[in-house]
């Protein structure tokens, strides 16, 4: 078993704030990420992939095949995008790094099919990343 | 859906690698120039793994600035700026990287509750880095 990283960067804005709290909760909890106005990062995404190396090609996973399903359902939908109200993921649930993550994998998975998914690795800062493995 | 969280934190501080059950020259012959008397600074990186479940209400699996204000307080303030060798933790072991690791997943793991510890990683210096804990 091999596996292989690719990664990418995309820069979009976001919020925190839930409906079902006051506004004094969503202040409390959030703090400056409940700016409604929104604010942006830029952020690098790392997909990992896993799977056993094809005696043909080398390859775990066509390269090419990977970067275009990234741009097809990540980066086309979320790059330079208002994440709350662009994202009809986040239209319900609120875009953390956390949920980026898993709404990440989830886009990602149905589509890859030679390679396994391994996880999904979303980068808001330098200093601040969240981890998603398809755990229940 | 369980999630992964990573926070990287920065403090410097001084150490010597010495022990006293060894011979001067089997430090020297241990440690190198760490075993130096005057001891020697690092710009550590701290990074912080925990693990949970994704709150649907708040999108977190904890909350980030309870996890910074608990290593800022219990972390960075005993061991920043300080002589490693000179604070408790130390006066038994010898504050490796290796041991500086363990005793700041101990911090964690006792007295911060609000998410799973899963890992301490620690770069002292870009070219080495030490884990501790559940490694995926």
């Amino acid at each position: 078993m091999v596996y292989l990283t690719r990664k990418a960067e995309f820069a979009a804005s976001h919020y925190y704030h839930n409906p079902e709290f006051s506004a004094e909760e969503n202040l409390r909890i959030f703090g400056k990420c409940n700016n409604p106005n929104g604010h942006g990062h830029n952020y690098t995404l790392e997909v990992t992939v896993k799977g056993n190396v094809d005696p043909q090609s080398g390859f775990v996973v066509d390269l090419k095949e990977l970067k275009d399903i990234l741009d097809r359902e990540v980066l086309d939908a979320m790059d330079h995008r208002f994440l709350n109200k662009e994202v009809p993921e986040f239209f319900t649930q609120i875009p953390t790094t956390e949920n980026l993550a898993i709404v990440i994998w989830q886009r990602l998975a149905p589509k890859l099919n030679k390679a396994q998914l391994h996880r999904v690795r979303v980068y808001e800062m330098p200093d601040l990343f969240a981890d998603f493995y398809g755990e229940a | 859906m369980k999630a992964y969280l990573n926070r990287r934190y920065l403090f410097s501080a001084s150490h010597r690698l010495h022990n006293d059950t060894m011979s001067a020259e089997e430090n020297r012959r241990t440690y190198g120039k760490c075993n130096n008397p005057h001891g020697h600074g690092h710009n550590y990186v701290l990074e912080v793994t925990v693990s949970g479940q994704v709150d649907p209400r708040t999108g977190m699996v904890c909350n980030l600035v309870e996890l910074d204000g608990f290593v800022r307080s219990q972390v960075l303030e005993r061991f920043d700026h300080q002589n490693l060798n000179l604070v408790k933790e130390f006066t038994e072991i010898v504050p490796t990287t290796e041991n500086l690791c363990i005793v700041i997943y101990d911090i964690l793991r006792r007295g911060f509750p609000q998410a799973h510890l899963e890992k301490v990683r620690i770069e002292e210096t870009m070219k080495n880095s030490f884990e501790y804990g559940r490694i995926l």
